[in-house]
């Protein structure tokens, strides 16, 4: 292992379980521990976990903690009741993203924040933020490498921490969460997830996220690695920052429009997206899906049926749960209408498939 | 610890030959299997394709990630084994009894190039 490599709580948990260690985001992080597959139909059908404890909190507090959010995050945090979750994302002043995040409304009579945003962006998120934050009396907190985070995601996600952790989570609906104490540290629990089924979210301290997860995996809740996440979120219609969301792709050229609140004042970004939105953006993301078990991968080349090329390929399966080979694409606009003929060059061959919708798989959230 | 069988030729690139006559009969390692994960889709040449050693053939492809064949010896496709196309876990399920193409030879001195199940072992950790 690298030496700079970073590893969460759980790092020693997952050697011991013999799992598939890889880099991502700078941290060595399990990517499977039996195989992607049964890991994947695990969360579909029972529970897993998940190790998320890379993940990154900022805490935003202080007089102007809401003008604050409401200045850098595309969704609208005004009047957001106490509990509640919003998604959104970060922008640059041209519509390009900083980061897709989660923001909670904290549960405390004075207005605070949690903004849980992605390990691969915590450095350049919480420099973003302070950069940002001149004119504003708010105090910006990152906080963390005093967090753990493991997710419990699948249909039996209530029972599992009703049963094993003796959390009553059954109040909670989707993208609300509730707190408590577990070993004496603060822990927050809340109903979102990145896997398209119903499931929860734990942010505890480092040693308590340990005893969770051994009491989880004790129980005999599957262990799921970063390889089943990223197929389920996937078929779940899900972006994955650095794929389908990044600097050069903003939200309106990646279908979440609806997360970008253009009637508030102001937000950073918000002229360039009235414009795409006004004026339309060169290129769309899209859902495609071919008529073979080859699979499209991140990084082809998508065409028309004559061989012009018109898009490329951000991420792509065999779908585990749908047994269909489909993929997200960034295709030019005049070829992103459902049901236009696409082909995706795979090696030496191509194979023709047509524009379907991006939420390949019917999502079972709690709402 | 992954599987080695005697008596077969191997390369660096994992794929193991199996030689009969002018024919090679080729196919993946236990543990390039192993290292794969599930394995969901071979693509594989057509019959009268001229391979080049070396020089890749066709591709596994895991949930995760796609792999190159590469044709240990030079020559024309004989026979691909159609029936990975709808039992690709075959290859998971016994690696060397998954034979993948044949091919005719063209050049039978390419197999002193290839190693012996002794020499693969040392690379295939």
């Amino acid at each position: 292992m690298d030496e700079q490599m970073k590893t969460t709580c759980l790092h020693g948990e997952h050697i011991a379980l013999g799992a598939k260690m890889s880099p991502f985001a700078g941290f060595d992080m399990p990517i499977q521990y039996s195989s992607i597959t049964d890991e994947h139909l695990a969360v579909r059908g029972k529970a897993g976990v998940f190790d998320v404890s890379h993940m990154g909190e900022v805490f935003v507090s202080g007089p102007d903690a809401e003008r604050f959010v409401n200045h850098i995050f595309t969704n609208d945090v005004r009047g957001m009741e106490k509990g509640k979750i919003l998604y959104g994302m970060m922008l640059y002043p041209d519509g390009g993203t900083v980061d897709d995040l989660l923001v909670y409304r904290e549960l405390s009579d004075e207005v605070k924040y949690l903004l849980v945003v992605n390990a691969s962006n915590i450095e350049k998120d919480y420099k973003w933020m302070l950069d940002n934050a001149s004119g504003f009396d708010v105090k910006i907190l990152n906080d963390s490498d005093n967090w753990g985070q493991v997710a419990v995601q699948g249909p039996e996600s209530e029972k599992v921490l009703a049963e094993v952790l003796g959390i009553d989570a059954s109040d909670l609906s989707f993208y609300t969460f509730k707190e408590g104490v577990w070993n004496g540290a603060r822990m927050i629990v809340s109903r979102t997830g990145y896997t398209g089924e119903d499931g929860f979210e734990i942010y505890t301290s480092p040693d308590g996220t340990v005893d969770i997860w051994r009491k989880l995996i004790a129980a005999g809740v599957a262990p799921c690695g970063l390889g089943c996440r990223d197929t389920l979120r996937f078929e779940a219609g899900l972006p994955l920052y650095g794929d389908e969301l990044s600097e050069s792709i903003s939200p309106v050229m990646a279908g979440l429009g609806m997360f970008c609140k253009l009637d508030k004042e102001e937000f950073i970004g918000r002229d360039a997206l009235a414009k795409q939105k006004a004026e339309g953006v060169a290129r769309k993301l899209v859902g495609i899906e071919i008529h073979d078990r080859a699979i499209p991968r991140a990084g082809y080349p998508v065409e028309t049926p004559d061989g012009v090329e018109v898009g490329v390929v951000t991420t792509g399966y065999h779908s585990i749960s749908l047994d269909r080979s489909i993929c997200f694409a960034l295709v030019d606009s005049a070829s992103s209408a459902l049901g236009t003929p696409l082909q995706i060059r795979i090696r030496k061959k191509t194979f023709p498939g047509e524009v379907v919708k991006k939420r390949f798989y019917q999502t079972n959230y709690k709402k | 610890m992954s599987k080695i069988v005697e008596g077969l030729l191997y390369s660096e690139s994992h794929e193991w030959v199996k030689v009969d006559g002018d024919v090679a009969i080729i196919g993946v390692t236990d543990f390039a299997q192993a290292e794969m994960g599930d394995i969901t889709y071979v693509d594989l040449p057509s019959e009268d394709d001229e391979v080049g050693q070396g020089e890749d053939f066709g591709a596994l492809e895991s949930v995760k990630a796609s792999s190159d064949l590469y044709s240990p010896v030079s020559g024309t496709v004989v026979a691909v084994n159609e029936e990975l196309e709808d039992a690709p876990e075959k290859i998971n399920e016994d690696a060397f009894g998954s034979w993948i193409i044949k091919v005719r030879m063209s050049d039978k001195s390419e197999l002193e190039s290839l190693l012996n199940a002794a020499a693969y072992e040392q690379i295939a950790k």
